[in-house]
């Protein structure tokens, strides 16, 4: 075979590591033709929905299903007193707390399910719904978690003890009826000593509003028990395919070959998808007793107002500083809302997720945090929306918080900052909350970031723009908001990080084709962050075959490798790093038949690009085709025939992607209205296996981001009613409101990750929030402004003008 | 979000209109582009046994531009109002206004006529017909009759339409002078925290005469006559626009609501006027 290629083109034709090779998902999703659950249409479908509580807490004292069951199509309306016989009226969550599948005598949360309408299609259901007879007794509500703690009024009668007395919950002492748990981290009397001693002390309370992930399909499956042969397949929009497996198999008593369960295309998930929900429960239970596959698809309001919103962490801190700035010292204290049930996704050992993440990119020396989760009326959650793990909680409060001090030091808080950073030679860094950073290089990105955007000249621009104002020339003032994020993801290490007691490792398995082609299956699965695009990327450059010619495949749990799912960023750091590993052992059997074929000794060829070569004989190769075509056709002494492998990683540490933003924010005094001049995004993930994938994430994240911070929330009124249950209210941004991005990098791989890389899809979410933030808060710092809350939607930033006297 | 069951007709003419509500009586309603209606069904909020669709009937989409005034079909959609090249010389505002409606999905549906018939106070084209002085045109079993806009709204989703009546067109006198049409919102696609429509002759540098009306700060439009008298026989100088501020503020009456509280509103509400009222003195 003649060989007229120039390696780089060799390269350059596997599509591998570094290229930004064009999705290959968007051909079908370009195309309308994507496969997701409600596209999902099986002979003799039923459907099913739920009826809601309207009320955020009420004793329910009857229901009357009898109308209901007269609509045609209606066939079956299931209450917990149905489920209750089967021990399927509550459920397990994720955080060690049990939920109610159906209202079992009482409602916690608005829109909580209460009975579950099965009919032959979703038209009848929602008839049914309407015809469904509750009566409600109502109890008085409470949507406010430091109420809550003083409250007589008991919201998880379930969670007391006969004699009135609070026994422990999954997370240790409970110390009222309505605490779920306290979580500590760091030292906390060096920490109080530290605060007491320091020149200067900046405190601050923060309210991080509780918001949701909103992805754009809404949560669903579809339920089919076969009886002739005893399986259940659960088509669903799940995070976690295999975990759902396993939990629906310790919760219904089916044995787990007997369960599949796929997730299909998946439009979104951002956290919302990875929890166990009643729909899921009461949809296998309804196909267990008609015998038919049944579907239950949430609508808009259905996903706002019931599954796992995120956020709602109330956040008061102390941060200490020499006269200089040199900072010595951090304490957090957090009051979690969690809602009517604690179905938070964090692994086990966290119930506050990675929130000890807090002391972020900074050097300090002593920290102490210690966070209470509380019952309140409403929906249950606490998921991570774009982050792994409560960890966009804690750099929007140290982001904060550095912010503060500047303000206290009297200092600009890029320089203080810089004088803060942990140094590149301090990692791996050991933080006093617990994590040790694994890679970073802080001030190379700080500098560029802040070169690239003219800080120095952007400071001067606001001041004279502060004097303008002053004189009555302009009533616009200008924001400059500053972030420097640390994120910690790829969950994780099993020694410490398990859900449900399953250790979050992750997989691949491969096997090649004899022609030279591939498929690759994992335990992860993508909602859009295009993982058959990439992990086809990280194979080719691992096992030399053209990422075109590799096939990657997750989601069925019958052919899949047992893996944890896709969320907190931990894809590539954990099935990316099992890819790699799986890969290489691809590679050193295809060295053993290469030397076989090539008459040497295995020693004596090596992996080059897209072949094995005789060393120092280049001439003499073989093509990974010609090996893998080998692997079927000849019997090669001590070497089993096929060409395989499969590998489980456990990954020694999480990853610590980090970045720098700097965001300019125009703002109208008078009216409240933000304009987003300009948003430079220094991003560093490690390795960049797709730069093109990359910059998508970033964009992406940054929009929620952007969302987030100007106007998004899930708000409550006094009776616990939501306010903002609809697009109209909950606000999604359009291209109308996002700004063009400028994205930057460096990169400072991870040291103990196969081929360097650290995640990327959460980064710009994580840092971009504060950074909006920041940039409204610093418009107004001249003025006196210290903090403000979240969301900075038109009315709150006009506030903010008005209390400090802005107005006529 | 699935309606209640309906029965949908399709008739061909205005007489198959007005029998269906004749016969079918408050248990029927038309549709035009659906884009209010169909929400209101999906949500509950709206039970409509009887669905008339509109489309079907002749006669509703035309855009005449006269010489003394301008008749806009019922069923002219938002869309055909930003694209009709006679209506961005004769009346510049309409465009600038239909812009600022929703998002342009919802504008190659949502038709003049459904905007200003709905009665919903978050819409924009009813404070603007009110500002523009327009004439609504209605056809019921007893013939037609014209209702001028600034008397058309009595509450939130009650008009001086009665329920078999249809709004055949809208006419509107031939405007005069610099336009403005101002409005706040949240996002794209968002009603109005606050919006203003002006239009202002300028005569040597006096106002000659000044139209105003404000879009979602009370349960109807609000045309306010008072904040009109202040700018009339003035340079339209800062001390007039204050007064003109001050004369709508004493006629509107905001709620809150998620886009905010009454102060928020009343406050942007000046501020919005005030723009508005200086974008089109500038023009005038
Ligand atoms: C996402 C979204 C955002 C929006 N934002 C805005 C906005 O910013 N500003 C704004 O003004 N509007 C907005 N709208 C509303 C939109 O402009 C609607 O299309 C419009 O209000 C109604 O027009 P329609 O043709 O869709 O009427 P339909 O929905 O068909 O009808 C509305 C009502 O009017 C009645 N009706 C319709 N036509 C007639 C007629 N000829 N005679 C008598 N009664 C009639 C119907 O019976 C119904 O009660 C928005 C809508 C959506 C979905």
């Amino acid at each position: 075979m003649k060989d007229e290629i120039t390696r780089d083109e060799r390269v350059d034709n596997l599509k591998g590591m570094g290229c930004s090779r064009k999705r290959v998902e968007d051909a079908r999703f370009t195309q309308g033709k994507g496969n997701y659950v409600d596209d999902i249409k099986l002979d003799g479908m039923l459907f099913g929905d739920f009826v809601r509580s309207p009320y955020a807490h009420a004793r329910i004292t009857s229901i009357n299903t009898e109308e209901a069951l007269k609509v045609p199509g209606v066939l079956a309306v299931l209450t917990a007193a149905d489920l209750e016989p089967l021990g399927l009226h509550w459920m397990p969550t994720l955080a060690g707390d049990k939920q109610m599948v159906l209202a079992d005598g009482k409602v916690l949360f608005q829109g909580q399910e209460v009975a579950f309408v099965v009919a032959e299609d979703r038209y009848a259901a929602a008839d049914g719904i309407e015809l469904v007879e509750v009566e409600y007794e109502e109890l008085p509500v409470i949507v406010d978690p430091f109420e809550a703690l003083q409250s007589d009024v008991v919201l998880r009668e379930d969670l007391v003890a006969e004699d009135g007395s609070v026994p422990d919950g999954a997370h240790g002492a409970r110390k009222h009826p309505n605490h779920i748990f306290t979580w500590e981290a760091g030292d906390k009397d060096p920490t109080d000593q530290v605060i007491a001693e320091a020149d200067v002390v900046a405190t601050e309370s923060m309210y991080y509003h509780r918001t949701h992930p909103c992805p754009l399909e809404t949560c669903g499956c579809v339920a089919s028990m076969d009886k002739v042969n005893g399986k259940l397949t659960l088509w669903g929009t799940f995070q976690a395919p295999h975990a759902i497996r396993t939990v629906v198999s310790l919760i219904s008593g089916i044995e787990e070959h007997n369960i599949r369960v796929i997730s299909p295309d998946i439009g979104g998930g951002f956290g919302n998808k990875v929890g166990a929900y009643p729909g899921y429960v009461c949809s296998v239970v309804a196909s267990i007793v008609t015998g038919k596959p049944v579907k239950w698809i949430e609508d808009r309001m259905d996903n706002l107002m019931t599954t796992a919103f995120a956020r709602d962490y109330h956040m008061t801190g102390k941060i200490a500083a020499t006269k200089e700035g040199k900072i010595t010292g951090l304490h957090c204290q957090v009051v979690a809302d969690h809602g009517g049930f604690d179905a938070c996704a964090d692994p086990t050992k966290f119930p506050a997720g990675f929130m000890n993440i807090c002391t972020g990119s900074y050097d300090i020396p002593t920290a102490y945090l210690e966070v209470d989760g509380v019952y309140t009326n409403k929906a249950p959650g606490g998921v991570s929306y774009r982050c792994s793990f409560r960890v966009t909680e804690a750099v929007y409060f140290i982001e904060r918080m550095i912010e503060v001090l500047a303000i206290e030091l009297n200092m600009d808080a890029a320089e203080l900052r810089r004088m803060n950073f942990i140094k590149k030679e301090q990692f791996p860094y050991k933080a006093a909350l617990g994590w040790e950073y694994d890679s970073g290089d802080y001030h190379t990105a700080w500098d560029k970031a802040l070169e690239t955007v003219d800080y120095a000249g952007l400071r001067a621009e606001q001041a004279q723009r502060v004097e303008d104002f002053k004189a009555g020339k302009t009533r616009s003032l200008m924001g400059i908001g500053l972030s420097f994020f640390t994120e910690i993801v790829g969950a994780g290490p099993v020694k410490n990080c398990d859900i449900l007691g399953l250790g979050m490792f992750d997989s691949c398995e491969i096997r090649i084709h004899p022609t030279g082609s591939a498929i690759a299956r994992l335990g992860t699965i993508s909602q859009g962050q295009g993982h058959a695009t990439t992990f086809a990327q990280i194979l080719a450059t691992e096992i030399g075959l053209p990422a075109d010619s590799i096939t990657i495949e997750e989601g069925d749990t019958d052919t899949a490798p047992y893996g944890l799912g896709t969320y907190g960023s931990r894809s590539t750091p954990v099935a990316g790093a099992a890819t790699a590993m799986a890969g290489r052992k691809i590679r050193a059997k295809a060295q053993m038949i290469a030397a076989y074929l090539l008459e040497v000794h295995d020693n004596d060829v090596e992996f080059d690009v897209d072949r094995f070569v005789v060393k120092g004989a280049p001439e003499r190769f073989k093509t990974m085709k010609e090996v893998a075509f080998a692997a079927y056709n000849q019997a090669i002494p001590g070497l089993e025939p096929g060409l395989e492998a499969v590998s489980y990683y456990d990954p020694p540490n999480m990853t610590y992607p980090f970045g720098a933003y700097v965001c300019v924010m125009d703002i109208d005094v008078d009216t409240g209205v933000p304009d987003i001049r300009r948003f430079y995004a220094l991003d560093d993930c490690g390795t960049r296996i797709n730069p093109m994938i990359i910059e998508g994430q970033v964009h992406g994240g940054l929009t929620e981001a952007l969302a987030v911070s100007l106007g998004q929330e899930i708000a409550y009124d006094d009776m616990g009613n939501v306010k903002t249950g609809t697009l109209m209210d909950f606000f999604l941004p359009t291209a109308w409101e996002v700004p063009n991005y400028e994205t930057d990098h460096t990169v400072t791989p991870s040291p103990h990750h196969p081929i360097g890389a650290k995640g990327v899809g959460e980064s710009p979410h994580v840092g971009g929030v504060p950074c909006f933030s920041n940039a409204v808060q610093d418009a107004f710092r001249p003025f006196g402004n210290r903090h403000t809350n979240m969301p900075h939607d038109h009315w709150r930033i006009w506030k903010t003008a008005n209390e400090l006297g802005l107005h006529e | 979000m699935i309606p209640a069951a309906f029965e949908y007709y399709r008739p061909k003419d205005m007489e198959g209109v007005l029998s269906l509500l004749a016969e079918h009586g408050d248990e029927a309603r038309v549709m035009a582009g659906g884009h209010s209606l169909i929400p209101m069904m999906k949500l509950r909020m709206a039970d409509v046994p009887h669905l008339i669709d509109l489309q079907d009937v002749g006669g509703l989409s035309d855009i005449e531009v006269g010489t003394d005034s301008i008749r806009i079909g019922a069923m002219v959609t938002q869309s055909d109002i930003i694209t009709h090249e006679g209506l961005a010389t004769a009346a510049p505002i309409l465009r600038e206004a239909a812009l600022q409606i929703a998002d342009p999905q919802v504008r190659y549906m949502g038709t003049v006529g459904g905007n200003v018939a709905n009665g919903d106070p978050g819409n924009d084209m009813p404070g603007l017909m009110q500002c523009l002085d327009a004439t609504f045109h209605l056809i019921g079993a007893d013939g037609t009759r014209d209702v001028p806009a600034r008397d058309f709204y009595e509450a939130a989703y009650m008009t001086a339409r009665e329920d078999e009546e249809v709004l055949t067109a809208v006419t509107i006198p031939l405007l005069k002078g610099g336009h403005a049409y101002e409005k706040q919102k949240r996002k794209i696609g968002d009603y109005a925290t606050a919006a203003a429509a002006v239009q202002i002759v300028n005569e040597g540098g006096t106002c000659a005469a000044a139209s105003i009306a404000m879009t979602n700060l009370s349960d109807t439009p609000i045309y306010s006559q008072a904040a009109c008298d202040a700018l009339v026989g003035t340079s339209v100088d800062d001390s007039a626009i204050k007064a003109a501020m001050a004369a709508m503020l004493g006629d509107i009456d905001p709620s809150e609501d998620n886009r905010g509280p009454v102060a928020f509103k009343k406050h942007v509400a000046g501020i919005i006027l005030r723009r508005a009222i200086e974008r089109a003195w500038s023009r005038a």
